[in-house]
């Protein structure tokens, strides 16, 4: 048993480091096609640029890292039962949009206040992502068409009612809602004594969500139906799962779980919800999702891995004057190798499994053939 | 094409040698030696799962042997696909039939095959040569979703000579096919073997291998184990060669049955578009009681599996278990008071092929101990009881954390019929509950049955396997056109009784069985 797991882990951690070591290939071709330093870009990715920013990076990698973390779990309950939320970028907007007009409406005693944010930001993201859900179970619309419509609409929405509230800056360009007190905030903490940033102190609600997320899939009845029903319908069926009520409610904690992605954002850095605010890291969720494998560990590192990419285009821009799209290149490449290297992992292992099952029957009953090497 | 009547030349059709195909982890072909002589039905014979089919896949192109040689009419070739062996004369009839139902015949026939006659009159001319000189007598203008399942494969016979085969390989042609079918396609093989064609026969029912062919080679693991006369042998001797033992026969002993009524079926009707796939379906089971279904597979038999397990609901009519009527119940309802389920596809419905047993386990299971507690999954208690239904089932594996995909077929079936078993169920849903499984696992599944219902389990027994009918069941009932039309004695009824009511070939099913002509 132990020796199986060992083959299991060893599985599990083969088809990451062959899609990174495939797109670095890649990637570097590419920098060669395009004349760009491949060496010096390579040395400014593996030391995070200049020695003293470091630190400051680092812990803008946790940051972003927490949103993306956030984003990327969120697609993953709808991956785990074969649902495909694209909606995550209208969810998230919409509800910390939502999030940011009551904040700033209100003012309550500090926790009570960050958790009716928190929830606001739940209910209107998981509200937004049961349209999807019942447009699915009552009619049988796609829910990767109608999540891109509603992102479209959701885009639109956000826009408009941000006109409507936005309180007076009339200087610039800019618009924003009210800024949220003192008391809706989440205060940063000293993640490294080195650099003055702070890290968010939302990163510990994503823990949280990460850990709810293994719980909930792998301990509990609602997570093993959700997970029968994306493994097999037809099965999860016959054994008594009602499939329309599960995809209604895959898809609004799917969105709920949306609804806190730009809140570490909103509640420990901005206050306020403006046109400046990050769009389209529920995209980059998706990418995580795939890459680290649905698994709440797997999601957290390569939520990380992309976090510090990210950060690091900077530097690459100062010091090896390489286009920070390079970066982004580099996480498509990842992705796409990350897609092929788990389908040669998977293969790979459920030969390797037959293989052993068989070899260790065949040597309890020894009447029965060899089994071919 | 040619056809040479009665030509006996020294090269024999088809030739293997030593062909040897290794899989990871399944039985394999192991130096296989088998010659078919031009002219004649040679038949395949082994248990399920023995590589026959495996070894025909070879001779046809879709896989490729890893060692070994393929001779046609004594010459070497290399089939690296089916179309390599359509060229060389090879044609295969699957098992289930692939073929368009909004098209004709015609146009089945001509479908990718548009280079040799065309599409119209020429192809027509040549579909009514094959069909005259071969008494198949299909009309090239009917639609095929009009068509009976026998001529259906007439159809697929048809579509293979079109091509030029002049080897055919029918892989389990019969199990399709009711009794009176059965004969009208031996019929027509012999028709093509009187024309100097040869048939490859594949099959595990001995009776009809014994009736049709000129030559039989028996399978057992993969390898073969021997080449026998049909005329020097018997289906007793061919059946120890193909187990290496003896065969298990389905043997009720002494009927349990109660009188406490399990399930109540009371008037189900369920239409599918304008066509009742259910017509006023009544019946009941007993405490104790095992009723079995004969039918022709599609007749209905899927579709009151799905009502009683409320997976779809009838039009009207009510399924009653106990005292309770069960009908406005979900399935997890039904599930929990007590209806265990055997499901006809058990990749399909009955497992996460994906994750592991002790899951499995839980599977149909999930809000009853010891798989759940409360709101959570009891992984202790579901680890237990898998062990123990590998234990008491004697599913072969190595643990219960390896995926239930990398078992073999009969021990993935014991495992469902393990759990089904468990957590004293009322009522169980049998749909081929041996299908596809070896003969070991099929006489301890057999044995979990008979069991079961000595304790007082009913069951409702879905087969095509009318030996298993007759041997598990109280009663049996026959299923045509989503009607039950007959009720039989099992210790009383012949499998030809049977079939004859299956096909409806029989206005009362209580008379005996009257042969349809076969051409």
């Amino acid at each position: 048993m132990r020796n199986r797991d060992w083959t299991r882990v060893a599985l599990g951690f083969a088809a990451p480091l062959l899609a990174i070591v495939f797109s670095v290939i890649v990637t570097s071709l590419i920098l060669v096609a395009a004349g760009d330093p491949v060496g010096t870009t390579w040395r400014t990715l593996a030391t995070g640029g200049l020695s003293g920013a470091l630190p400051r990076n680092l812990v803008n990698t946790v940051n972003l890292g927490t949103t993306y973390y956030l984003s990327a779990v969120a697609v993953a309950i709808g991956f785990r039962m074969n649902l495909f939320n694209i909606g995550v970028d209208g969810q998230y907007r919409l509800a910390v949009f939502a999030a940011a007009v009551v904040g700033g409406a209100v003012t309550l005693p500090r926790p009570l206040h960050v958790l009716l944010i928190v929830v606001v930001a739940m209910v209107v993201g998981g509200a937004w992502a049961a349209i999807a859900g019942l447009l699915k179970v009552g009619r049988g619309v796609s829910e990767v068409i109608s999540t891109i419509m509603l992102n479209a609409i959701a885009g639109g929405l956000v826009a408009y009612l941000l006109r409507r509230v936005a309180s007076g800056q009339q200087a610039s360009n800019n618009i924003a809602t009210p800024s949220i007190p003192e008391s809706g905030r989440v205060p940063g903490f000293t993640l490294l004594p080195s650099s003055p940033l702070l890290a968010y102190g939302f990163l510990f609600v994503a823990i949280l969500v990460g850990l709810g997320y293994w719980y909930l899939l792998g301990r509990t009845r609602f997570g093993f139906d959700l997970r029968a029903t994306g493994l097999s319908p037809s099965a999860a069926v016959a054994s008594g799962v009602n499939v329309r009520r599960m995809v209604l409610a895959a898809m609004v904690l799917s969105g709920a779980v949306a609804g806190l992605v730009g809140l570490p954002e909103l509640l420990g850095k901005t206050y306020t919800y403006d046109l400046s605010f990050p769009a389209g890291l529920g995209f980059t969720g998706i990418a995580i999702a795939l890459v680290g494998r649905n698994s709440p560990v797997g999601i957290a590192l390569a939520a990380l891995l992309f976090a510090y990419l990210d950060t690091a285009s900077n530097p690459l821009q100062i010091l090896a004057d390489v286009a920070p799209e390079i970066v982004k290149i580099m996480q498509g490449v990842i992705v796409l190798s990350v897609v092929i290297a788990y389908e040669l992992v998977r293969r790979y292992g459920v030969v390797h499994e037959q293989r052993r099952v068989a070899a260790q029957l065949s040597a309890t009953r020894p009447q029965t053939e060899e089994v071919p090497a | 094409m040619t056809t040479a009547p009665e030509v006996e030349t020294a090269a024999p059709a088809v030739r293997l040698t030593g062909i040897t195909k290794r899989f990871p982890g399944v039985v394999a072909n192991r130096n296989v030696n088998i010659t078919v002589r031009r002219g004649t039905v040679h038949a395949l014979v082994g248990e399920n799962g023995a590589g026959k089919s495996t070894l025909m896949k070879i001779l046809y192109g879709v896989q490729r042997p890893d060692e070994g040689s393929i001779e046609v009419d004594g010459a070497p070739v290399s089939l690296s696909s089916p179309a390599d062996a359509i060229r060389a004369g090879i044609g295969m009839v699957y098992q289930h039939f692939m073929l368009a139902d909004n098209l004709t015949v015609l146009e089945n026939v001509v479908l990718g095959a548009e280079r040799m006659h065309g599409i119209g009159d020429g192809a027509r001319r040549r579909i009514e040569e094959l069909s005259h000189a071969y008494g198949l007598e299909i009309d090239a203008d009917a639609l095929v979703e009009e068509l009976g399942v026998g001529d259906r494969q007439r159809v697929e016979i048809l579509k293979v000579l079109y091509r030029g085969a002049r080897t055919l390989i029918l892989d389990e042609p019969t199990a399709v096919l009711v009794p009176q079918e059965v004969d009208e396609l031996f019929d027509n093989l012999r028709e093509l073997k009187s024309e100097g064609l040869t048939v490859l026969f594949i099959s595990h029912k001995l009776d009809e291998v014994l009736a049709v062919a000129d030559d039989i080679t028996v399978v057992r693991r993969g390898e073969t184990v021997a080449t026998v006369d049909p005329a020097s042998t018997t289906s007793r001797r061919l059946a120890e060669l193909m187990v290496g033992s003896e065969l298990p026969t389905p043997e009720r002993g002494e009927s349990t049955v109660r009188t406490t009524p399990v399930l109540q079926v009371h008037g189900v009707t369920l239409r599918s578009g304008d066509r009742a796939v259910l017509d006023d379906v009544s019946f009941t089971i007993h405490s104790g009681e095992v009723l079995g279904i004969a039918g022709v597979e599609g007749n209905g038999q899927g579709e009151l599996v799905d009502v009683i397990m409320g997976l779809r609901a009838p039009e009207s009519g009510a399924v009653v278990l106990g005292e309770e009527d069960v009908s406005a119940w979900p399935t997890r309802r039904r599930r929990e008071a007590g209806i265990g389920f055997i499901p006809e596809d058990r990749h399909r419905q009955g497992l996460l092929l994906e994750a592991p047993l002790w899951e499995n386990r839980v599977l149909g299971h999930q809000t009853r101990r010891p798989a759940a507690r409360g709101p959570l999954v009891d992984r202790r208690g579901a680890r237990a009881d898998t062990e123990r239904i590998v234990r008491e089932f004697d599913v072969r594996t190595p643990g219960i954390d390896v995926t239930a995909g990398s078992l073999s077929g009969g021990n993935q079936q014991k495992l469902i019929v393990g759990r089904e078993l468990s957590g004293d169920p009322v009522l169980l849903l049998a749909a081929h509950p041996t299908r596809g499984v070896d003969v070991g696992a099929q006489a301890a599944i057999w044995d979990s049955i008979r069991e079961a219902r000595r304790r007082g389990l009913a069951v409702l027994l879905i087969s095509a396997d009318l030996d298993e009918l007759i041997g598990l069941s109280d009663t049996i009932r026959v299923v045509l056109r989503g009607r039950l039309v007959g009720t039989f004695d099992p210790a009383s009824v012949t499998p030809e009784l049977l079939g004859s009511a299956m096909t409806g070939a029989d206005g009362d099913p209580r008379t005996s069985a009257r042969t349809e002509p076969g051409s």
